[in-house]
């Protein structure tokens, strides 16, 4: 009873809403933890997962076997993979898109990639203007992997403990 | 400072119209009119303007509350200002906006109902008191008038329910005017026990039955009616925590999700007018409209005769529309039933009783208020 | 003069309004047009200097009668097919209706109570004059009793239709909120201490 009464008597004098406001007051004039993002930047990981390369061997040869066990992997069905085999005997791909309105950064195919070749990049600021410009191709792909393959091999070793 | 802009706009701008372009006959009738244009416009631009940056304020006040720092890039000639110029993008983005009518819409009702949602409230200005002696329209029945304008702006949200031709639309109308028409009589009672308090209907009456000191003001021997006044504010604004006539989770945007552009853009600036107005209220009736805060305290009171008496009256009501924006920040949205429960049978009995303790109090001449 | 334009135009409004409220196939438009007559006539009555009868139009009738008004007929699926089927069957009576109406209303205002002369001027009163006041002192001096006396009927009336309402079975499951907003953590959540368990017997032996 007694309880009964002291709840009506907080619930009148809205007890709980004035600690409420309380708290929301303090957070008020609490630091700010917005990042400014065009100026400042968060912290990525070694594992981050950005835009799509494919990697080649120091000597310049494409890493990649056309073994298709990314596209066999890729949950969203993003990779699409031709393959024939090459002068020197070889087996090389001949196309290897990449939808990456389809893709979903999962990270499964560079995870199932036996030579390392597709990864997922640091790179996440991108965009398309044009119809096709999300349809990464083969050429570009490998350009992507060129431009930024001294920090892809930093983060591999980086990550090798771990694996 | 005002009146000095105005008589000069008076002397010099309307008066060689008048003289110039009318007969001799009409010319007092027409200055007048002119004159009371001049008074519209000086109220409801400064209204408008501060609708526009209120909406600026609440993203401010609401980021910062969660941590935030809220916008800050658009400002003017290359300089960011902390993002003053957002509210001016904002409006230059709505205005250029296609409106889009629904197919089986009724469209004149459709483009109708912001109008009305957003007219009473700026009318209701017309009779707000900002000192001693400036209000537009001076009328015995103020506190009246105000009610029932505040009462009118359901129509629109009614109006664009059902005339958008939506379902969702439709039923944020239809919890939009059970919630106001339950919330307006616990309004109407409060007010009530102003007038009981104050024994008048005339706003600037009300405020300067109030003066004295701070004690005197209606907030303490009112205190619940003041606290049911700016609940009901909420309830009737549809802000938050009664904000079940948008309920972005569970009917999309309520009554306004078929409006898009400036259609819509009324719609929201008629929502923080209605804002600005019920703050203004409440600083009218319970604390004391323009009456400075010092009155009464010696060596205080000189110390502050220089500020004008309007002042006090916009700080009260920005205090008020802070607290507009601070509830929303703190508290989740009601449940239906429960804003319900709150408005019949918990504010409407608390203030039938109080309207007793106000009318004893005033009888029996209580000091300091009622003597 | 600018008084005669200003009441014929809102009695424009309003005899078109009322007209649109009957004519108006949509009930919903039939409603909006009522609510645009409440709002000619207290502009009238604004005119004769009754801005406590003209605002209390608006606040009772336009604020919330209307807007009940409003919800029922946008809740309710109206078939106007149905409606309009007897139109020829009762017109016949409706015609005798109206035709004795206008004929009582007809004897009322010619009567001598409305002859022009008496009602062609409006009694110009100062700007201190409160028709609020005035009317407020004659209902609680002269007409107290009569004032108590409808304010009863009208309580009697609120409590019936509460009553009328509430369900007299409690059959239903709905909820009440006013139990729910006093629950507290204590009455729903039982905190539990016990030691931390460090072997994993109970693993094995469930396996």
């Amino acid at each position: 009873m007694a309880n009964k009464i002291k709840n009506y008597v907080t619930s009148l004098f809205l007890w709980e809403l004035l600690k409420g406001l309380r708290l929301t007051g303090k957070y008020l004039f609490k630091r700010k933890i917005t990042v400014q993002y065009p100026e400042e930047k968060t912290p990525q990981s070694h594992r981050f997962r950005g835009l799509h390369a494919l990697r080649r061997y120091p000597n310049g040869e494409e890493r990649c076997i056309a073994c298709k066990l990314c596209e066999a992997v890729c949950p969203a069905v993003a990779i699409t993979i031709e393959s024939e085999a090459r002068d020197d005997g070889s087996r090389r791909t001949t196309k290897y898109d990449i939808d990456l309105t389809k893709c979903i950064f999962c990270g499964f195919c560079e995870e199932s990639c036996p030579v390392d070749s597709i990864v997922e990049t640091r790179i996440f600021e991108y965009h398309g203007e044009k119809r096709g410009d999300l349809l990464m191709t083969k050429p570009r792909l490998l350009e992507i992997g060129d431009m930024v393959e001294k920090q892809l091999a930093e983060d591999r070793a980086k990550d090798a403990l771990y694996r | 400072m005002l009146e000095i802009i105005y008589q000069f706009i008076s002397h010099n701008v309307l008066l060689p119209i008048t003289t110039l372009l009318l007969p001799v006959d009409y010319q007092a009738q027409a200055l007048t009119v002119l004159q009371t244009v001049v008074k519209i416009l000086s109220i409801l631009v400064p209204v408008l303007i501060t609708v526009a940056y209120f909406t600026y304020f609440e993203r401010k006040v609401i980021g910062f509350i969660q941590g935030r720092i809220g916008p800050n890039r658009v400002g003017f000639f290359g300089f960011s200002l902390w993002g003053l110029g957002q509210p001016i993008a904002d409006a230059v983005k709505l205005i250029v906006k296609e409106i889009i009518v629904p197919t089986g819409s009724n469209r004149v009702l459709f483009i109708m109902a912001p109008i009305l949602s957003l007219a009473p409230s700026l009318a209701a200005w017309a009779v707000i008191p900002f000192d001693d002696t400036k209000v537009l329209a001076n009328i015995n029945a103020g506190l009246l008038y105000v009610l029932a304008l505040t009462s009118l702006a359901v129509y629109g949200v009614i109006i664009a329910g059902w005339a958008s031709n939506s379902k969702y639309a439709f039923l944020g109308a239809m919890r939009s005017a059970a919630q106001i028409v339950a919330y307006e009589i616990a309004m109407g009672f409060a007010l009530v026990g102003v007038l009981v308090a104050a024994g008048s209907l005339n706003l600037g009456d009300i405020v300067n039955s109030q003066a004295g000191s701070v004690i005197h003001w209606f907030w303490i021997p009112l205190f619940p009616l003041f606290v049911i006044y700016f609940i009901s504010g909420l309830a009737e604004t549809n802000r938050a925590p009664f904000d079940v006539a948008e309920g972005e989770s569970e009917i999309v945007a309520g009554f306004h999700v078929e409006y898009g552009g400036m259609a819509f853009s009324v719609f929201f600036m008629a929502e923080y007018a209605n804002m600005i107005l019920i703050a203004v209220l409440s600083a009218i009736m319970f604390c004391g409209g323009w009456l400075s805060p010092f009155q009464g305290i010696p060596g205080l009171e000189d110390l502050f005769t220089w500020v004008p008496p309007m002042f006090w009256l916009l700080a009260k009501t920005s205090f008020f529309m802070f607290l507009f924006l601070w509830f929303r920040a703190t508290f989740p949205r009601y449940r239906y039933d429960q804003i319900m429960r709150l408005g019949w049978k918990v504010f409407i009995p608390i203030t039938i009783v109080w309207l007793v303790v106000v009318s004893a109090l005033v009888v029996t001449n209580t000091p300091p208020w009622f003597n | 003069m600018i008084e005669q334009i200003v009441f014929y135009l809102f009695s424009g409004i309003l005899l078109l309004s009322a007209t649109m409220v009957v004519v108006m196939r949509n009930p919903i438009h039939s409603a909006l047009f009522l609510v645009l007559s409440f709002f000619a006539s207290a502009a009238i009555w604004l005119l004769l200097q009754a801005e406590f009868l003209a605002i209390a139009l608006v606040l009772v009738y336009v604020g919330a009668v209307m807007v009940l008004f409003l919800f029922v007929v946008m809740m309710l699926d109206i078939n106007l097919v149905v409606i309009r089927e007897g139109f020829a069957r009762f017109l016949p009576v409706g015609i005798t209706v109206a035709v004795l109406m206008v004929a009582a209303m007809g004897l009322v205002v010619g009567s001598d109570y409305f002859l022009s002369d008496t009602y062609m001027a409006i009694k110009s009163v100062g700007a201190d004059y409160s028709n609020t006041k005035e009317l407020g002192l004659t209902l609680y001096t002269e007409y107290l009793y009569q004032f108590e006396i409808a304010g009863a009927i009208l309580l009697v009336a609120i409590i019936a239709a509460i009553s009328l309402s509430m369900s007299k079975s409690k059959v239903n499951k709905s909820i009440s909120p006013e139990e729910q907003v006093f629950v507290k953590k204590a009455d729903r959540l039982r905190i539990v201490k016990m030691q931390s368990e460090t072997n994993n017997k109970d693993e094995e032996s469930e396996t």
